[in-house]
């Protein structure tokens, strides 16, 4: 692209050429515009919540520091269980069709994961308060009576199944084709060789997953990580929908009391809040902006780095 | 692959031995949930836990056959081969459940009378989601008008015109954008003609605002890995026959990397038309038809969706099946888009020798 074209000396060219360029780079300027105006709305918006005496945010005079705390909580809470279900299983499954589904069938199979990522968030939300909560009650009922010690299976148990588990599940579904996707990527791009090495030396195939896959993957799983958690901890319907909230910090996993997360607290509270109590909103709205930004930027900053990594390869 | 076998191969499992053991499991899982169920411990057949309990049980019992037999490094290789067909297992089961509960219980209402009613003085039965429909399309196509002409151009200008720091500005920007949750989108939607109008606006026209947000990045991104295909060679042909940069662009770049453009298009599209935290914020609710995107408040189906289900009226049934034909009828657009997206990438894909 280095080479710039020598256009001809006709000014009728030369304006298209003009008008061309100016339109292009006016859309990105545009594109900077906005995001800069994201930023500052929602920053405007917010200053009243964030001068406001405390008195004023709640009635018992808290502030909104403690207003918002349990929020925050709740957010990466929710998000960092559905993690941990949906990592594995991700993992997994980009092996899987990588490296172990039969070559004719890799591609349809990765159609129907992504399918997954093409359910709107609202039906997930439906599923998840009518079909999931009702299943796996019986089995939190149980976890209580038999594990009831064990301080994240402490009761009293849920009587709906609308825990910060139940959504951690649903949230896990939600991220899983996003992480798959870029780590059957990555896993794809192992060098042919690094494998054929391992296998000459007589590995199993898991040994030739261990040895050579993951080990190239490491940062393309890191980074699917991050971008599956910035989806997670931004998450709204899902969440408003199937979890039964509360306003509290608790590591309980199967109570009908659950943390909130910011995005669900906004969506339901916001058709119904008025003056002040829509800048308390907005600004926990910009936090949410602010914490998914820095999870994203890590995993931008990770996927950059492999970038020139693989590149020298 | 299969070339492994050869050096460790004293005595392996065959398939029939494989095929056997999977079948037994499935045996005793269901046997062992049946005997539960005559017991009256559960009170209905659980097939989706007998299923799990199947698989983990056939997974184990080859492991400790192969331990036995083959040695412990190829149990374990067994052994994650067969956690790795689980973990495929386990996301087809939310997959499925999910269409079947949709398709199940969205046929209750999917009549006539729910695409030609709104749900205009509807209390109970009846009433349908006309309106919500209306409202989707008109929301949908306004956020795909401020869209897609910005998210080209943009990507043209990262490709064939951008140099240097801004370019590089304008790059990162987008990947902070693609990451914006669609509830702030719409909150920054919310704080800016709040602003303009006062606190109380709720209008059609925001909300298409929201998701252009949501989707400029999308948008941006795919272009811009299709245009990237394009090979150099063809602008630098056209240049040597004297024509300008920017008739290339129109003339040669865009023809030759359409396809995908389109598709990934479409695709942003089929996103944004699912979004609901967004909407619910700035283009309000409303249970009336409203044809007009710059006044008063306008549903579409996702918001649609969740309000029938959070406020459930006197006759509940009625609330909850609009609900899910609500969802039926917008995984059917989603679906249809995203089948759109592929036959369009098909049909468009540029002829010739590769």
């Amino acid at each position: 692209m280095t080479t710039t074209a020598r256009t001809s000396p006709r000014s009728i060219r030369r304006l298209g050429d003009k008008l061309f360029s100016r339109f292009s780079l006016a859309a990105g300027i545009i594109i900077l515009v906005t995001l800069a105006a994201v930023a500052v709305f929602l920053v405007a918006q917010s200053l009243p919540a964030l001068s406001a005496k405390p008195k004023d945010i709640s009635d018992d005079g808290a502030g909104f520091w403690a207003y918002v705390g349990p929020l925050i909580f709740g957010t990466v809470w929710a998000a960092a269980l559905a993690l941990m279900i949906a990592l594995p299983i991700s993992v997994g499954i980009a092996l899987f069709i990588s490296h172990y589904a039969p070559r004719r069938l890799a591609q349809p199979l990765g159609y129907v994961i992504d399918l997954l990522a093409a359910v709107p968030s609202v039906v997930y939300g439906l599923w998840g308060i009518s079909v999931l909560a009702p299943f796996v009650q019986p089995f939190y009922a149980w976890l209580v009576d038999n594990v009831g010690w064990f301080p994240l299976f402490a009761g009293p148990v849920s009587g709906t199944g609308r825990t910060v588990l139940t959504v951690a599940i649903v949230l896990a579904v939600m991220i899983m084709p996003i992480i798959t996707a870029l780590c059957r990527e990555v896993f794809l791009q192992t060098p042919r060789l690094h494998e054929e090495a391992a296998l000459a030396l007589g590995a199993t195939k898991w040994e030739v997953v261990k040895t050579a896959v993951l080990p190239f993957g490491r940062a393309g799983i890191i980074s699917a990580t991050m971008l599956g958690l910035g989806r997670a901890l931004g998450e709204t319907m899902a969440v408003a929908m199937v979890l039964s909230p509360a306003v509290i910090v608790s590591f309980a996993l199967l109570q009908s009391q659950n943390p909130t997360t910011i995005a669900a607290n906004i969506a339901l509270n916001f058709p119904e809040a008025h003056g002040l109590g829509i800048n308390v909103l907005i600004a926990t709205g910009l936090i949410l902006f602010i914490i998914t930004l820095i999870v994203n930027s890590i995993a931008r900053v990770i996927i950059n780095r492999r970038n020139a990594f693989s590149g020298a390869n | 692959m299969q070339t492994v076998d050869f050096t460790n191969s004293r005595r392996s499992i065959g398939r029939r031995t494989l095929l056997a053991t999977a079948v037994l499991s499935l045996l005793v899982s269901f046997a062992f949930s049946w005997v539960l169920q005559i017991a009256g411990i559960t009170n209905s057949l659980n097939i989706v836990a007998a299923l799990i309990i199947a698989i983990i049980l056939s997974v184990a019992l080859i492991y400790v056959l192969s331990t036995i037999v083959e040695g412990r490094r190829k149990a374990t290789d067994r052994l994650v081969t067969g956690a790795l067909y689980g973990a495929f297992g386990i996301a087809l089961i939310p997959l499925l459940s999910l269409i079947i509960t949709t398709v199940a219980n969205g046929l209750n209402r999917l009549d006539w009378e729910f695409f030609s009613t709104s749900m205009r003085n509807v209390v109970g039965a009846g009433g349908g989601g006309l309106h919500a429909i209306v409202g989707t399309l008109e929301v949908t196509a306004a956020a795909s008008v401020i869209s897609i002409p910005i998210g080209i151009m943009t990507a043209i200008y990262l490709v064939e015109y951008g140099k240097g720091r801004l370019a590089k500005g304008i790059t990162f920007f987008i990947d902070v954008m693609t990451g914006i949750p669609s509830i702030v989108a719409g909150l920054f939607a919310f704080a800016l003609f709040a602003i303009v109008f006062g606190p109380g606006i709720r209008f059609g026209i925001g909300g298409a605002v929201a998701l252009s947000l949501l989707m400029i990045p999308v948008v941006v991104r795919s272009t811009e890995e299709m245009l990237k295909l394009v090979p150099n060679e063809l602008r630098e042909a056209s240049y040597a026959l004297g024509v300008p940069k920017w008739l290339t662009i129109i003339k040669v770049v865009l023809p030759t990397s359409i396809a995908g453009i389109i598709t990934g298009v479409v695709i942003s599209i089929s996103r944004i038309i699912g979004e609901t935290a967004p909407l619910l914020i700035i283009a309000g609710l409303s249970t009336s038809l409203n044809g007009d995107l710059f006044k008063g408040r306008m549903t579409t189906l996702p918001v649609y969706v969740y309000t029938q289900y959070a406020n459930q009226g006197a006759d509940a049934q009625a609330y909850i099946d609009r609900a899910w034909t609500g969802a039926l009828v917008l995984m059917l657009i989603v679906m249809l888009l995203n089948l759109a997206a592929r036959i369009l990438a098909k049909v468009l894909a540029p002829k010739g020798n590769r």
